[in-house]
């Protein structure tokens, strides 16, 4: 062994030059997003005010605030989740507790996958085409929602089964031992066990859904308009379509406008992403079993 | 004898009851069974469902307008010309193309780079920490991308390279690279974790450093997890709208270099789809690019979950 | 033990699989009610196979195989239609405790939820009855609530215990219930089994040969997926006419 250490050594210098190069990469991902988020905060934040939330946007939407797109993006999520959460927990009950090993549940994983992995715009596309069009949903907040609800199915399926397939078998093996039935075991031991973590996923779907703008594009999300949706068959504006509209379509915006939109809209996803991170720790932290 | 909870006695006349007995709980659980039959199966339906609303408004492109040799070889977009609209989708797949692969060639190393860190060197909050930062990264939408684009990278660009513009290849590539990293970085991770800590203890045991088992054995074993972490990058990268709509230039070009300006496919769709009007040429052909870009990113999806299959069987 | 004593579980030829590998080959014997059945043998002998079987968990588990034939009361198990109803007559203890995530409280009363009793008084009667009887009621009474996954192990394979009697099971399934227990905890369940032999059929799957001894009235040994004899316990562990393979397990030759 005494003889190696030369090359020990040599072997422990490179250990610490690669540890340090990998460390750097990391730190290259994340660092722009530091500084742009320092950017936003900095050009953004002198726009934000009480009255810039809750007024709609003024003047060609050069001034006033952004309650128009605000309200809009929550209706959307909101419809988009009511579609969408019973259908993926339904799903992801099915996956974990129901699906034998065979082609059929490898054909759907294999869907899940794809349905996550398909362009927005292509999500887009199909939206005009199924919803706008063929169930003649016109474009409107239904058609904008439910197309967000079948890109971000995906999303509340895979966080549902990990956290369903969290519970350990025994527990049900005890159950239908005691003459449960599936649904009566699913009910009374696995959802319960397994609620906090299709939150955490719920939450990321609200974070996911309130971000995206290709799909709602031609859908049901709205250039401008001068008043509040009042049911889903209408039309509205939108925080992420707002912010793409007034940084590229609309001559005479004040430099600060669009960085004060993008602020909020980010930390509407940001705050909703902290939420899940930190409920999913909490979670950690609190032994059941 | 206790009370009996069913209210029967024992023996066999209670046995023959029970037998054929279905009561609420079995009807319940027969009809929870079909229901989550049905959502189970929904991602395949959605997905067929995909694949046939497209087509249903595309398929009038393919059978009428469309030309095999202008679409896959003419840079010529011109669907609103007045005297013969041309649809060579050429230059779009050329800007597609180059800014998947500078998105790629900037984002790969560094992603896999990161991966191995959180997943081989960090430890404790290092690694929880940095897990959580790049989770955020994938969290930020892509319409802030493209706005990042426009309004800090153009000038900054321009500035820098002393190019007259800076919406073009390089801006769009380097965004779309950040943006495909969270998921490499994410699935190259759980590859390397996937392999198992004995091989690592045996390596260790032999007295090689973390690097060396790194190399030489986490690596190898992890490689088709590395393939298709970098291929759903890859369709990340190539599906990728807003952001290339707006960072990219969205000008048709047969790219030369990357401070070009380009269009992509995807933003294509997204400029044109609203100016078009339903049922023309024009229209139907933006659907079929959908169609192009739905079969292309079923391959690559398809091909990462058999390059990810592939580990599981040896 | 009476000769001509009902029969309460009749196992024809039964065979189980798991895909390719034979976990029981061709097994036939008869369990007597009101008696406490012992099965001894070494481990992957099969044991635990046929109390699936008996309870047909094969229906929940992948690639398992029963062929042949078990005999609840004079039905064949493979007869019912609402498998639900025939798992609430058999009582299922398993190796490792299993305290559900459930306050210990609701543990015992989930069983009689879910037969249909509303009644918190007629609850209350039920839990208190089965805790008794587990030996558990005194730690636990004053902590009903508290999570019943979170109890120790010894009381968590009591708590099993409370909640197979809570089914108001007329067979009562053991499979090595003290491997995580204290002895003196084993005894003290050791007890109740014997006073419940008066009410239901016990079948003892154990690895321990003398507690087959304390308390079987009959014990069958299995190895390697074979019966090899079941026999009048003390005959099994004294008599002279026996295999040569059962003198060596029970002497502790191998196992």
């Amino acid at each position: 062994m005494f003889e190696t250490t030369a090359l020990n050594t040599r072997s422990r210098r490179i250990e610490g030059l690669v540890r340090i190069l990998f460390l750097m990469m990391a730190v290259m991902l994340i660092l722009p997003v530091l500084i742009i988020l320092g950017m936003l905060i900095a050009r953004g934040g002198p726009v934000l005010s009480w009255a810039f939330l809750t007024t709609p946007p003024t003047n060609g939407m050069t001034a006033g605030g952004i309650l128009f797109p605000l309200v809009g993006t929550v209706w959307l999520v909101t419809v988009a989740l009511i579609a969408s959460v019973p259908v993926g927990v339904a799903a992801a009950i099915y996956l974990s507790e129901y699906a034998p090993d065979n082609w059929l549940t490898r054909v759907i994983n294999l869907a899940i996958i794809n349905l996550a992995g398909v362009p927005s715009i292509v999500h887009a596309l199909f939206g005009v085409g199924a919803f706008v069009l063929f169930f003649r949903f016109g474009t409107s907040i239904l058609a904008a929602s439910l197309t967000l609800a079948v890109m971000t199915l995906p999303v509340v399926i895979v966080a549902t089964r990990e956290s369903l397939r969290s519970v350990p078998r025994a527990f049900r093996e005890a159950c239908w031992n005691m003459g449960a039935t599936r649904w009566q075991t699913i009910r009374k031991v696995v959802l319960p066990n397994a609620i906090s973590g299709i939150l955490t996923g719920v939450i990321l779907e609200v974070s996911r859904t309130a971000g995206e703008t290709a799909p709602i594009m031609f859908t049901g999300a709205a250039f401008f308009l001068p008043f509040l949706p009042q049911g889903v068959l209408d039309q509205t504006m939108a925080m992420s379509m707002h912010l793409f509209v007034i940084s590229t379509a609309v001559p005479g915006v004040p430099e600060e406008l669009p960085y004060g939109v993008a602020l909020v809209l980010i930390s509407m996803v940001l705050v909703m992403n902290a939420l899940s991170v930190g409920f999913r720790m909490y979670l950690r932290g609190k032994k059941k079993w | 004898m206790p009370t009996r909870t069913t209210g029967e006695t024992s023996g066999s006349s209670g046995v023959a009851l029970d037998i054929d007995r279905r009561d609420l709980a079995w009807y319940v659980d027969k009809a929870v069974a079909g229901l989550v039959f049905v959502a189970g199966i929904s991602a395949i339906i959605f997905i067929i469902g995909i694949f046939v609303f497209i087509t249903r408004e595309g398929i009038g492109f393919l059978t009428s307008a469309f030309d095999f040799k202008e679409f896959f070889g003419s840079p010529a977009w011109r669907p609103t010309s007045e005297r013969k609209a041309t649809y060579g989708a050429l230059a779009l797949i050329a800007g597609t193309a180059s800014v998947t692969g500078l998105a790629m060639i900037v984002s790969v190393p560094f992603s896999l780079g990161a991966a191995i860190f959180i997943g081989e060197f960090a430890t404790g909050k290092t690694r929880e920490a940095l897990k959580i930062l790049v989770e955020l990264l994938a969290a930020i939408p892509s319409v802030v991308w493209g706005f990042i684009g426009l309004s800090i990278m153009n000038p900054l660009i321009i500035e820098t390279f002393d190019v007259p513009i800076g919406l073009n290849i390089l801006n769009s590539g380097i965004i779309l690279g950040l943006m495909a990293a969270p998921i490499m970085t994410t699935i190259a991770e759980d590859a390397l974790k996937a392999v198992p800590d004995s091989y690592r203890e045996a390596a260790e045991a032999l007295g090689a450093t973390r690097w060396q088992v790194t190399r030489r054995v986490v690596i190898p074993a992890a490689k088709n997890g590395l393939v298709a972490a970098v291929l759903l990058g890859v369709g990340r990268g190539f599906g990728e709208t807003m952001a290339v709509l707006m960072a990219s230039g969205h000008s048709v070009n047969m790219p030369t270099s990357v401070f070009d300006s380009v269009r992509a496919l995807t933003a294509t769709i997204a400029a044109e789809l609203g100016e078009t009007a339903m049922g023309s040429d024009h229209y139907r052909a933006l659907f079929t690019l959908g169609i192009l870009l739905f079969v292309v990113t079923f391959v690559i999806n398809l091909t990462a979950d058999l390059v990810v299959r592939g580990i599981r069987k040896r | 033990m009476v000769a001509d004593a009902k029969v309460k579980v009749a196992v024809r030829d039964l065979t189980i699989r798991y895909g390719e590998d034979v976990a029981l080959s061709d097994v036939s014997f008869d369990i007597h009610e009101h008696e406490i059945f012992g099965i001894i043998g070494p481990a992957g002998s099969g044991k635990t196979s046929f109390l699936r079987a008996l309870n047909r968990m094969d229906e929940f588990t992948t690639g398992m195989a029963v062929d042949g034939r078990i005999v609840l009361d004079g039905h064949d198990v493979s007869e019912w239609r609402n498998l639900y109803s025939l798992r609430r007559r058999i009582g299922v203890v398993f190796p490792l405790p299993v305290g559900l995530p459930l306050s210990v409280y609701e543990n015992v009363a989930l069983a009689p939820r879910l037969a249909g009793v509303r009644k918190k008084s007629e609850l209350d009667e039920v839990v208190e009855r089965c805790l008794r009887r587990a030996a558990l009621w005194d730690e636990v009474k004053d902590r009903l609530d508290s999570l019943g996954s979170l109890l120790s192990g010894g009381q968590q394979q009591r708590l099993t215990i409370a909640r197979a009697l809570s089914q108001d099971p007329d067979l009562l399934l053991l499979d090595e219930f003290s491997i995580a227990v204290d002895p003196v905890t084993t005894m003290r369940i050791e007890d109740v089994l014997k006073e419940l032999r008066e009410e239901v059929t016990i079948v003892l799957v154990t690895n321990l040969v003398q507690q087959a001894r304390r308390l079987a009235d009959r014990t069958a040994f299995f190895l390697t997926g074979e019966l090899v004899e079941v026999a009048e316990t003390e005959e099994l562990f004294t008599g002279t006419v026996r295999d040569q393979r059962t003198r060596d397990y029970v002497e502790g030759r191998f196992g």
